[in-house]
């Protein structure tokens, strides 16, 4: 896919199954709606409460999760620069919330066999944002609140408006996943 | 003999923080513009021209190049002519470290202890090179590092026997295994020689050369250039979705070992490659 010129398509979140069906590896997307952040700290606590018996900070059912540890907002902004982080410290957490409804995750890098195939038994999506383009992706989160774990700090579960957020899908609802065969077209072994 | 005050120390540090994780690097700039010059696939020109955008926006508005701000590293060469008053090294080079997160809002990153996890809030400690040099100067070099690319760093020793080949084939096997994790396009540094944690300083100092500036000896620039066509034909590309462009540089740095070893290690820098550096001159002391 890599030099055919692929049309960015708008989508919105939360995710509904018949566009996360609909998504595929290599496609470009803006990304518009409510999206919640969460990275290590968070995803052990939920887990953990998911283990206890007890409810998550939000109705996981369509929601996507962005990997982010946000840096403060400075005066006038509402969030400061804001990338995704390494998905795969995620990989022992994510499998539980993709059957708990989870549908989307937004992050950069690898996943586990055991995380692509949660992603295909629960119809999910896996979307790749810019690793290091925190300061461009901020402008894209309109809204940031604190809903979960405060005393996370960076870490602390927020909920995001974001407006035409540039995402890439990176694992589809297949299986298919663009690090493996975005790799194989410009790979020169020997 | 000269002095110089911590405070003129504290807001070095302060100043240098800030503007490490803002200001992207002409070096970086340059290589990231070249390699859009040369990169095949239309996903990774179109990633390197966001990268390059991103770098403007955090310049223009003062806000940090990526979130991970990383842990603060240090290298503090002391002139064994200077004379710190006012209090210690060490604590104003954090103090500073302190200063500028807060002031910059950059990110906290730190966690007190490796299983209890508990923030720090100030994103200190900083880690501390320090050398000892000749002169009556203080030079600070902040290098703040994020830890997508540091978890992707490795080291092994060899043994003699396993020569050369053996030392190639881990570098690149070690950027292959990274693949889209540390954020390419890269930077890879490489510390040979010396001991464990020789190997494991030279590969992080490594880091700090600029883009396009060779090891000094002809035998080990030609290995850098060597190890970074392979690197460049593992075909991860920018951000890893497939491309020409996986690592800007190969930077190594070589120190003597001892006759049973060969220590190797890789510290891989994502794009967001920044050292910063200043050199504080002391005052002649008040007591000459």
């Amino acid at each position: 896919m890599s030099n055919k010129m692929v049309e960015t398509r708008k989508i919105s979140a939360p995710l509904d199954d018949t566009t996360a069906a609909s998504l595929r590896c290599g496609e470009k997307v803006l990304i518009s709606g409510v999206v919640y952040t969460g990275r290590d700290a968070a995803h052990k606590k939920m887990t953990e409460a998911l283990a206890r018996g007890e409810g998550l900070p939000f109705d996981m059912k369509g929601q996507v999760i962005y990997f982010v540890g946000p840096a403060p907002a400075p005066p006038g902004k509402v969030i400061g620069s804001a990338g995704p982080t390494t998905s795969g410290r995620m990989d022992a957490y994510s499998p539980g919330l993709l059957a708990n409804g989870l549908k989307g995750m937004i992050g950069k890098g690898l996943r586990s066999p055991e995380v692509i195939q949660a992603i295909r038994e629960n119809g999910a999506v896996y979307f790749g944002a810019i690793g290091g383009a925190g300061a461009l992706l901020a402008s894209c989160i309109k809204e940031a609140e604190v809903i979960a774990y405060p005393e996370l700090g960076t870490e602390a579960v927020r909920r995001l408006v974001i407006e035409d957020f540039p995402a890439i899908v990176l694992i589809d609802s297949l299986g298919q996943n663009l690090y493996e065969t975005g790799r194989k077209e410009y790979q020169i072994l020997g | 003999m000269k002095e110089i005050h911590v405070n003129e120390v504290i807001s070095a540090v302060e100043k240098l923080c800030i503007e490490a994780n803002c200001i992207l690097n002409q070096d970086v700039i340059d290589a990231l513009n070249k390699a859009l010059g040369i990169e095949e696939s239309s996903q990774g020109r179109e990633v390197l021209q966001q990268l390059l955008e991103n770098a403007e926006i955090a310049a223009k508005e003062n806000i940090p190049i990526c979130q991970d701000t990383g842990m603060a590293v240090l290298f503090v060469e002391v002139g064994q002519n200077l004379h710190v008053i006012g209090g210690d090294l060490t604590g104003a080079l954090n103090e500073g470290v302190r200063r500028g997160y807060e002031k910059g809002f950059l990110r906290k990153s730190i966690v007190k202890d490796p299983f209890n996890r508990i923030n720090t809030g100030d994103n200190t400690p900083a880690v501390i090179h320090y050398e000892i040099v000749s002169g009556d100067k203080i030079g600070i070099t902040i290098a703040p590092k994020g830890f997508g690319s540091e978890n992707m760093g490795a080291l092994k020793m060899f043994k003699p026997s396993d020569g050369l080949p053996a030392v190639k084939n881990f570098i690149v096997e070690t950027v292959d295994k990274a693949g889209p994790n540390p954020c390419p396009p890269i930077v890879v540094g490489v510390g040979l020689g010396g001991t464990m944690e020789k190997a494991a300083y030279l590969a992080k100092k490594a880091l700090l050369r600029p883009i396009g500036e060779s090891n000094p000896v002809e035998e080990y620039a030609r290995l850098e250039q060597e190890l970074l066509t392979q690197i460049n034909h593992l075909g991860i590309g920018p951000q890893g979705f497939g491309g020409r462009t996986t690592a800007l540089a190969v930077n190594i740095e070589v120190f003597p070992t001892h006759i049973a070893g060969l220590p190797a290690a890789v510290n891989i820098n994502c794009h967001v490659t920044r050292h910063r550096q200043v050199v504080l001159e002391g005052r002649v002391s008040s007591c000459e």
